[in-house]
């Protein structure tokens, strides 16, 4: 009755929609595993997509051949370019979505693609033999066979609801918990772990004051994610700011004993990054107030997220604070605020393909690794579908480096380092964020995805005509010449020297002060070359030109540690022996069984001197 | 811990090294098995004891032709036998020496060591005789490639694993901090823990910019990183420093003819008992001596005259002279004080390349006035008199202060360790980007990237710098997150 499927997705979410899109576009048969059809790509938290590091990924997933930037750019109702003020390499796209858009978007582009197929039901264990997946099994014990299997639960292995002193099973409110995967993988030889996450209430918009507020607009020329054509903003929705003081603080503390997470009910470990609001003026006593965003959850509803209002305590100590916030006088509660438990599976019994080491063609992507974030779990996904697919069709490993993308610092952060609180990206995890910029995923990754049968030949042009347009460009401004009579005059009125002999345009776009828009005013002959060139060109030309330095400082610093990330180390190679190597670094090694030398040296517990050992006895 | 991605990849570069070495593989191996090696195992400088160590296949036969005592051959492995070392029939010092038969040494060889009384002079001699009878000195590091590797290995593989093996592994931690002396790797760490707590006010900037966070104040930021200048800075002098304590001055005594270099020369030596040593010179014919003031070891080359000659050979000599003095560390310029010509010394001074003292010879034949006035007119001069030994303590005094113009005092920290040196270079540079980025006023991604360097060297010295320090200070010092 049931067809056998080159790759099966458990899970709906930002990973599994990303998963089962990548490997029915590069050509596998996939078969979307959700209990629930009605909430596929559902935003359980808040409804933005990007930000600061996490806004570079949905452009690496874009740039892949991802849909995250797609559908983010059809559902966005603001958005802004994070960090501007800063170098090119932290400028962060970030949107706010509507919620309900978002979710029906990705439905419908998954429902397009003709080798995806859907089944709604609960999968209550895998199909294993002799160390390998074969498929699934449901709640109604029917049985799906499948070359690879991708795991994608989220929340809710094993999910675990609390508000205040109530708690119940469920993966987000009013849906049900999954079980029966978790207790198999463990009986399989997994560790599993437990995490914790929290949402804030969501809050009728119709009964806020938002002249108590901060209005926090969009950008004046909104920009997007994909590197495809898809539609820019025309107008968008505010977001607002207010902030809590001591008297919603003092709310908040009567409620402090019936806490879940004070009483120590809630055992798993929360991210400190994300802290609940109890949790904040707790840890954070001295802090007068903390601010508090308020967020439209899409164009047409009036339902309101409380973005850093991200509690557990009773909902009626939650109503009582939240009135005594600036603007939330009359604030009328949709739902309240919630922590959850889940399980996860330590994410260093993965290999760099998010393959699980202990069962073959088994993937794990999203939260179930230890991770928060839709953007973290896209990307996931996107790797675990491409690698799923990769394997069922017998076809080489596909994956990224450190160097290459965020993408390639997360999953190599995870699989080496582990996590103990839910991993979330920021750029100072990555070594190399010069290079890893929004404005330039596409150069670095959209060959990578073409090549692999995943971007479209389309994104593969776009990018071509970039590279050649931006070194035409730049070469321009290399021959060009400028003559101090001609623009002394505005150079001074801009506030920049003048010039005491002619000189290459290129040499005044190194200057500070000036940027491309000021460079065209200065001769029309430099206006009537650059306006033959797009905006994105202009860009891209001028961070290559301006930060030059920082960007070849780091790239050597690449190719240096290049050359360990090429020694491979042998597959079973026997850590026993090595007796010159620390206890904790031989016990380390054994476990992960790192790929390459590069590898071995950014595990946690493995010093210097043990990788050193490493090199010379596999020179032996 | 996790350990970051900075440290690895200081790690390396400083693991670059070993790739390059694998052509002198067999010439190494071939060396390892014959040579045995020795030096002295405890802190250079004056100590209660010194322990000299000698290991390799020769080891018995070598220490037991200069040792007055039982026949060291014919004793059991980890034994201590009290006797003498002799030069001929010269009793040099009263000594222990313990014993170690391979495979049950540290370097898996053969290894003796000697305890003696902890004086140069002493050790020197010592040393000089085992080299005497067949063994060499130890490269550094070098009994711990032999324990470690055992002789399986190319040398610049050991050379590196040696060092890393010195400076990082958890064990030898330790060594690595007390190698660095004094404080130092404490004032390090805490200047570093600073650094880390404004790099991670920038890296709050960058990534929770969006949030309500304070801004990582500029002028604070210049002021730290002065003050570490002012630490690193004088470290980075005394490996310089360290680097002239083992190797020695180049030190040259110059002159006229006739201005009394050899009666100084000779004084030094006499003065000092220090030990002779007529080092054959390989490409000069210039005598070299050695003389130890303080546990500095200065290298005294004899020179011939300088003065204007149409002699070829004695030309030839003054050329050669003029080319020591352009090596030299140190030039001591020696005159005649009863012929004093200060126009040409004048001259001369301007074309020295290196710290100078000038010493006026023979104030013995000088007037009671016509030196008293000397001596005010010419303050910088030193005045002596070799052949009656006045001020020749003065002299001594001079030269060494001269070679600690860097101002370390004694006592002080000494960089010794070439990597600890290097990695203390690329962090002062780092931290001179930072500054010119501020003084352009960068944004803080890129202030960023030169602190990162910076932390990243200094972390390599002091143990190791993470992404996640970074982030662990973030989550513990300020509220953030939505």
């Amino acid at each position: 009755m049931y067809k056998e499927y080159d790759v099966i997705v458990v899970g709906a979410g930002h990973a599994g929609c990303e998963a089962a899109h990548a490997a029915a576009t590069m050509g596998s048969k996939v078969l979307l595993i959700t209990m629930n059809m009605n909430t596929i790509a559902q935003m359980s938290c808040n409804p933005a997509m990007g930000g600061v590091a996490k806004g570079q990924i949905v452009r690496e997933v874009d740039a892949l051949g991802g849909m995250s930037g797609v559908i983010s750019d059809k559902t966005m109702i603001q958005f802004r370019m994070l960090n501007r003020s800063k170098g090119p390499a932290m400028w962060s796209p970030r949107c706010q979505s509507d919620r309900m858009r978002f979710a029906e978007e990705w439905r419908l582009a998954l429902e397009r693609n003709l080798n995806v197929d859907f089944w709604q039901e609960m999968v209550s264990g895998l199909l294993v033999e002799d160390n390998k997946v074969i498929g699934v099994k449901t709640q109604l014990g029917i049985e799906f066979k499948a070359k690879s299997v991708v795991l994608t639960n989220g929340t809710f292995l094993n999910g675990l609801i609390h508000i205040g002193e109530k708690n119940f099973g469920g993966g987000r409110t009013a849906e049900g918990k999954a079980t029966g995967i978790t207790e198999q993988l463990v009986q399989l030889g997994f560790e599993a772990g437990r995490m914790k996450t929290g949402t804030p209430p969501r809050v009728d918009g119709r009964s806020l004051d938002y002249t108590k507020m901060e209005e926090q607009k969009g950008d004046e020329n909104p920009s997007k994610f994909s590197y495809l054509d898809t539609p820019s903003l025309t107008e968008q929705r505010s977001c607002w700011i207010t902030y809590t003081n001591h008297e919603v603080h003092d709310v908040l503390k009567t409620g402090f004993e019936k806490s879940p997470m004070f009483a120590g009910r809630i055992k798993g470990l929360g991210p400190r990054y994300c802290p609940s609001v109890e949790d904040k003026i707790n840890r954070f006593a001295d802090k007068d107030r903390h601010q508090i965003f308020v967020e439209p959850e899409g164009w047409n509803t009036v339902e309101v997220y409380v973005n850093g209002f991200s509690t557990s305590l009773p909902e009626d100590v939650q109503y009582a604070a939240l009135k005594k916030i600036p603007g939330f006088e009359n604030v009328r509660m949709f739902r309240p605020g919630y922590a959850i438990e889940y399980d996860f599976f330590p994410p260093t019994q993965l290999k760099q393909t998010l393959e699980t080491k202990l069962i073959h063609n088994l993937f794990f992507a999203g939260q179930i690794n230890g991770t928060t974030g839709y953007e973290e779990a896209a990307c996931q996904g996107l790797m675990a579908g491409i690698n799923a697919h990769q394997r069922a069709q017998d076809l080489p490993d596909f994956t990224l480096s450190r160097s290459e993308a965020y993408i390639g610092v997360l999953i190599d952060d995870l699989i080496n380092k582990g996590t103990e609180e839910p991993y979330r990206m920021f750029t100072s995890r990555a070594e190399y964020r010069t290079l890893l910029r929004q404005d330039n995923a596409d150069i670095r990754l959209t060959e990578r995805g073409h090549s692999i049968g995943l971007a479209s030949d389309e994104r593969l042009n776009n990018v071509n005509n970039k590279k050649a347009k931006t070194v035409e460009l730049i070469a321009g401004l290399k021959s060009l010449k400028i003559k101090p009579e001609e623009v002394n005059a505005k150079l001074e009125a801009i506030g920049t020297s003048a010039l005491r002999e002619g000189t290459l345009v290129i040499n005044l776009l190194k200057r500070p002060d000036i940027d491309m828009v000021k460079l065209k005013t200065l001769t029309p002959e430099v206006e009537a070359y650059l306006s033959d060139f797009a905006d994105e060109i202009l860009e891209q030309a001028e961070i290559n030109v301006k930060y030059e330095s920082y960007i070849e400082k780091e790239q050597v610093m690449v190719n240096k540690l290049l050359k360990f990330e090429n020694l491979k180390i042998p597959v079973n190679f026997d850590y026993a022996n090595l007796k010159a190597i620390s206890n904790e670094g031989r016990q380390k090694l054994s476990k992960i069984r790192p790929a390459t030398i590069g590898q071995a040296s950014r595990i946690s517990g493995v010093s210097p001197s043990d990788v050193s050992v490493l090199m010379l006895y596999m020179d032996r | 811990m996790a350990r970051s991605d900075f440290s690895q990849s200081a790690q390396m570069f400083t693991q670059t090294t070993i790739a390059s070495g694998r052509k002198i593989k067999s010439c190494y191996k071939f060396m390892f098995n014959q040579d045995t090696i020795c030096a002295l195992a405890t802190a250079q400088g004056i100590g209660a004891i010194g322990v000299i160590r000698v290991s390799g296949p020769e080891t018995f036969p070598i220490v037991n032709r200069i040792f007055k005592g039982k026949n060291l051959e014919k004793q059991a492995s980890h034994t201590i036998h009290f006797g003498t070392i002799r030069d001929n029939q010269t009793i040099i010092d009263e000594v222990l020496v313990s014993l170690f038969k391979a495979p049950s040494s540290y370097t898996r060889e053969d290894t003796i060591e000697i305890s003696c009384h902890g004086s140069d002079f002493i050790i020197q001699k010592i040393l000089k005789l085992i080299l005497r009878e067949g063994a060499r000195l130890a490269n550094p590091g070098e009994f711990t490639q032999r324990a470690f590797l055992n002789g399986q290995l190319d040398l610049a593989q050991a050379e590196a694993v040696a060092d890393l093996i010195a400076s990082d592994s958890e064990a030898s931690h330790q060594t690595a901090i007390n190698q660095i002396r004094g404080g130092f790797s404490k004032q390090i760490a805490q200047l570093r823990e600073a650094l880390i707590h404004f790099a991670s006010l920038i890296e709050l900037e960058l990534d929770f910019g969006e949030e309500d966070v304070e801004f990582a104040d500029r002028d604070d930021l210049r002021q730290l990183i002065f003050k570490i200048q002012q630490v690193l800075i004088p470290l980075i002098d005394s490996f310089e420093m360290g680097n002239v304590i083992k190797n020695g001055v180049p030190t040259v005594i110059a002159g006229k003819p006739n201005a009394g270099k050899s009666t100084l020369l000779n004084r030094l030596l006499n003065e000092e008992k220090a030990i002779v040593s007529d080092i054959a010179g390989t490409t000069r014919d210039v005598i070299e001596d050695e003389l130890f003031i303080e546990g500095i070891r200065f290298r005294l080359i004899d020179t011939a005259g300088l003065r204007k000659t149409t002699d070829t050979i004695e030309a030839i000599g003054v050329e050669r002279t003029l080319q020591q003095m352009d090596k030299a560390s140190l030039i001591v310029y020696l005159f005649d004080a009863s012929e004093i010509q200060l126009t040409e010394i004048a001259q001369q001074i301007t074309e020295f390349n290196a710290p100078y003292i000038l010493v006026g010879n023979k104030v013995d034949k000088l007037s009671a006035t016509q030196k008293a006035d000397f001596e005010a007119t010419y303050p910088a001069i030193l005045w002596i008199s070799a052949s009656e030994n006045k001020n020749i303590e003065v002299l001594k005094d001079t030269l060494v202060r001269k070679v600690k113009t860097k101002e370390i005092k004694a006592g002080d920290t000494v960089v010794t360790n070439l990597r600890h040196y290097q990695h203390l270079l690329q962090t002062n540079g780092a931290l001179e980007n930072v500054l010119q980025g501020l003084d352009q006023s960068v944004t803080g991604d890129f202030l960023a990237q030169d602190i990162r360097f910076a932390l990243h060297h200094l972390g390599e010295i002091t143990g190791q710098i993470t992404t996640d320090d970074l982030l662990a200070n973030i989550f513990s010092k300020f509220c953030i997150g939505k």
